[in-house]
């Protein structure tokens, strides 16, 4: 029995303590946003954040995480830096298929809350993890840089 | 064994399980509505509406609703969004005639039915960039034909001539007294209109969406990580299931250790069919340890011998084939060639490509005595809805399809054969499967875009112009068992005139010749760009080198050889000026050019790369102008045409898919690379404005990619790569 803290809720999932978080949010908990794509944390579809850190789910069993705190791309509301990234991926229609885009939006959070104003070498490097088949990388770091613009 | 998946919600927090309280069931907790139409009106999430009084034709359905913010407009989308944008696209078309925000009306994917049969396709099907060509016609006059029923129902109703009224933002609005009615409370009335015949569509000037850049109506749903995909779908009492088929193709199961699948916690059921075995589990990753459990030993069969160098070798055998088939003949190529002053000629060799969607392949399907439902992403919603019928026996109009949001396409899901596995396992249980496969089966079992070996001769005048072309092409003919029926009498392909008869070239004599060779071991298949992306790398090489062996300018060289085409040689001017074409470089950079015409659209491409660094490449940055008629949403085909040239840049460095042992070895994005963020140049995409009928434009920029990025790396090293992918040349010098 694991307990886990995801977007300021606490469960109880009874998997085994090797089960990777994905799989607990995905078919466990019915949070569906977190993606699948490719289970050996090449291509960052499953990115959440723990303890605001961004992490491949697929990738941290669930036993492993303690007390530490896990947010989706559903637990966002109420996040005025995932606002701004989100309407800035809206502004500029980042997406295409959309299925890459949670793990992308959590990955471009995660750089802009330690570094709010990134050089395209920082947006580089912190998003080279997340796979994106459709080709929306000019996009997503154009929506990066007008984020970092609408930072405070 | 108990079901092992619960959670316990703190029932003093409102986070995203707003409304449930107490103990919380996994598996109870629908991750979307698997049916019906949704409590409230989210913009870009599916819906499907039944038994609306107002259904003229196909694609609209208007019927009254009590849903807060919902216009009970709905409209029934024939093509299927994978990321192409053809959502947004397909509303613009049918609102701009009928007179409605697109923001307000609810989406539909078509279900799986005649209706929406695409005749050049042969069945229903999304793909080869036919969608808005398909469209621009069909569904304007669907929103016209509407239009003039409901603006009847209320000129009927306020008893006024049909004159007085206009439809505009999802209401008849009676213009003198400025009345009016909302389309969903005319729904009843306008459907005992007789339909009109020959509506006149709205003109150009009158437009008031097409041809302007309009957000994609499914971008917040996705931003919000909303489940919107077929492997988001939860329905109550579904189980997961993962697979693993054969890894050699043919190959059958052999022996497996069930029991010990069984003894992992978590696992329900082991399925099998002849060549492959499905875990069925409470979750994924109970299902994946079962597999890994079971430790089945396959029975390979005859392929297990098939290795890529084979599949090379059958190809390039082709060349010396005698009989080759004719596919095009004018002039006699063969006798200017040998009278030629001088002569040139190249041998191309391109891979077997995977298609690797970001959303591995997945199927949930609940097949009942009865019935049965799918779930599915899929482009031939048809052909999947038939095959399950078929292996189940279930009459056809029993199953019904769901087709689902897909998350990457690139022609992978214009197969059905998952759907058909999936049908095969799930006929063996009461409760609905969700299969999902993992990345390795995904990769692995993938049917690719074939391998191709291509050889190009010209016969040159003492300027080096071209006097005489003669292409062949060794490779399989996807058609031949993707649709039988579109194979030529004389057994060539049409596809594979991509690029090389489709040109914007004229050539004073020329000849196809096609020698037909499948590839053992694999299933061949269509991949973005499909004939076009193969034909456009080899002669725009060709092309390239000809203008070298000329020293003409590359730019200058294929000018002179477009006669026909004005549109052609006006993109080609446009992204010779955008990309400062001719102007100097730094060191070690250089740039490369490929022009094209291929599902109707006009595209010529500069891409630029910084060879500086030995063993090295980088691309620097890639200029495209297009030209593809009539823009319905200009951002969306900017969007297309950028991701288009980062699939092609991508594949075209990196991608190959090899057998050995029969095996595929590329199996997770460990060993098979996707091109990243750090490695993706700026694009800078130019519209020529056009009022010609709209082309394709979801493929082009990937057919675009490799010729041009081959002729840059050629002008920035003097190396020219006739061989993709790419990335080993660079690495050789």
């Amino acid at each position: 029995m694991a307990t886990v803290r995801i977007n300021n809720n606490e469960y109880q999932a009874d998997v085994a303590a090797d089960t990777p978080l994905l799989w607990v949010l995905r078919d466990v908990l019915g949070l569906t946003g977190t993606k699948f794509g490719c289970g050996i944390a090449e291509c960052g579809a499953c990115t959440v954040h723990v303890d605001g850190q961004a992490v491949r789910a697929c990738s941290l069993p669930v036993g492993n995480l303690g007390t530490k705190s896990v947010t989706t791309i559903e637990g966002l509301a109420g996040d005025p830096l995932a606002r701004v990234v989100q309407d800035a991926w809206a502004d500029i229609d980042v997406v295409q298929c959309g299925y890459c885009q949670p793990g992308q939006i959590m990955s471009a959070i995660a750089l802009l809350k330690t570094t709010p104003h990134p050089t395209d070498a920082q947006i580089d490097a912190a998003m080279s993890g997340n796979i994106c088949r459709c080709g929306t990388y000019p996009r997503i770091r154009q929506a990066i840089r007008n984020a970092a613009g609408d930072i405070a | 064994m108990k079901n092992l998946a619960t959670g316990v919600a703190e029932p003093s927090r409102r986070g995203f399980l707003a409304g449930a309280t107490g103990l919380i069931v996994a598996g109870l907790l629908p991750a979307r509505r698997a049916f019906g139409r949704p409590s409230e009106f989210v913009q870009g999430v599916l819906s499907d509406v039944e038994n609306a009084p107002f259904a003229p034709g196909a694609y609209i359905r208007i019927a009254p609703t009590q849903v807060p913010g919902d216009s009970g407009v709905t409209f029934i989308l024939p093509n299927v969004e994978m990321g192409q944008g053809i959502y947004t696209g397909s509303v613009v078309l049918i609102a701009e005639e009928l007179g409605i925000d697109p923001e307000r009306v609810n989406l539909e994917a078509a279900p799986p039915d005649a209706a929406y049969i695409l005749p050049e396709l042969g069945t229903q099907a999304t793909g080869g960039s036919t969608s808005t060509i398909f469209e621009w016609t069909t569904l304007r006059e669907a929103g016209a034909a509407a239009r003039v029923m409901l603006i009847q129902a209320a000129a009927t109703r306020w008893n006024c001539p049909v004159t007085e009224c206009e439809a505009r933002q999802g209401q008849v609005v009676h213009t003198p007294s400025n009345r009016s009615f909302a389309f969903a409370d005319l729904a009843e009335d306008a459907a005992k209109v007789p339909p009109p015949k020959d509506v006149p569509l709205k003109p150009a000037r009158d437009w008031t969406l097409i041809g302007r850049p309009r957000h994609r109506l499914d971008s917040r749903a996705k931003i919000e990580g909303r489940p919107l995909f077929g492997i988001d779908i939860r329905v109550p009492d579904m189980k997961h299931a993962t697979v693993a088929a054969c890894p050699v193709l043919g190959g059958k199961v052999g022996e497996i250790d069930r029991d010990a699948a069984l003894r992992v916690p978590g696992v329900k059921e082991v399925l099998t069919i002849d060549d492959a075995v499905c875990v069925v589990a409470d979750h994924y990753w109970a299902a994946k340890k079962g597999l890994e459990a079971l430790a089945v030993v396959w029975r390979e069969g005859a392929n297990a011998s098939v290795d890529t160098a084979q599949i090379y070798r059958e190809l390039h055998d082709g060349l010396s084939e005698p009989h080759p088939i004719v596919a095009h003949s004018q002039g006699d190529a063969a006798a200017v060639f040998d009278r030629a002053v001088s002569r040139f000629e190249a041998i191309y060799q391109q891979p077997l490509l995977a298609h690797s969607p970001m959303e591995p392949i997945n199927c949930t399907i609940h097949v009942r005595p009865d019935g049965a439902d799918v779930w599915v992403g899929t482009q031939v919603p048809l052909r999947a809805r038939d095959s399950v019928a078929n292996i189940t026996g279930l009459p056809k109009e029993n199953v019904h399809l769901h087709s689902q949001y897909i998350g990457g396409g690139f022609g992978r899901r214009l197969e059905h054969e998952y759907v058909t596995q999936a049908a095969r396992f799930a006929r063996q249980v009461p409760y609905p499967l969700q299969i999902v496969w993992s990345r390795e089966e995904d990769l692995m079992r993938d049917r690719f875009r074939p391998a191709y070996v291509d050889h190009v001769r010209a016969g040159l005048d003492r300027q080096g112009g071209i006097q005489s072309m003669e292409f062949r092409i060794v490779g399989p003919a996807v058609v031949a068992r993707w649709a039988p029926a579109g194979l030529s009498p004389n057994g060539f392909d049409n596809d594979l005139a991509g690029g090389i008869l489709e040109t914007p070239y004229t050539y004073p004599a020329s000849r196809l010749d096609f020698v037909r060779r499948e590839a053992p071991g694999v299933v061949t298949a269509w991949w973005r760009g499909v004939g076009g992306t193969r034909g456009l790398f080899v002669v725009e090489s060709f092309i390239d080198e000809l203008a070298q062996r000329a020293n003409a300018d590359p730019v200058a060289y294929r000018r002179a050889l477009i006669h026909d085409h004005p549109r052609a040689r006006e993109v080609l001017d446009l992204a010779a000026e955008k990309s400062g074409w001719g102007t100097p470089l730094p060191k070690g950079h250089g740039r490369g050019v490929s022009v094209q015409f291929l599902f109707k659209s006009y595209l010529a491409t500069v891409v630029e790369v910084d060879m500086s660094a030995p063993g090295q490449i980088r691309i620097v940055r890639v200029t495209v102008a297009a030209d593809c008629g009539q823009p319905v949403n200009p951002d969306q085909i900017r969007a297309q045409i950028e991701g288009g040239v980062i699939f092609g840049l991508g594949t075209a460095l990196f991608n190959e898919i090899t057998l050995k042992n029969g095996r595929v070895q590329e199996n997770n994005f460990n060993l098979w690379r996707i091109l990243r963020m750090n490695e993706a140049p700026r694009i800078d995409t130019h519209l020529v404005n056009s009022t010609e009928a709209p082309g394709g434009v979801g493929e082009t920029g990937t057919a675009a990619a490799a010729p041009a990025l081959a002729n840059a790396i050629a002008a920035a090293s003097g190396r020219r790569l006739r061989t993709l992918p790419l990335m080993p040349g660079v690495e050789a010098a």
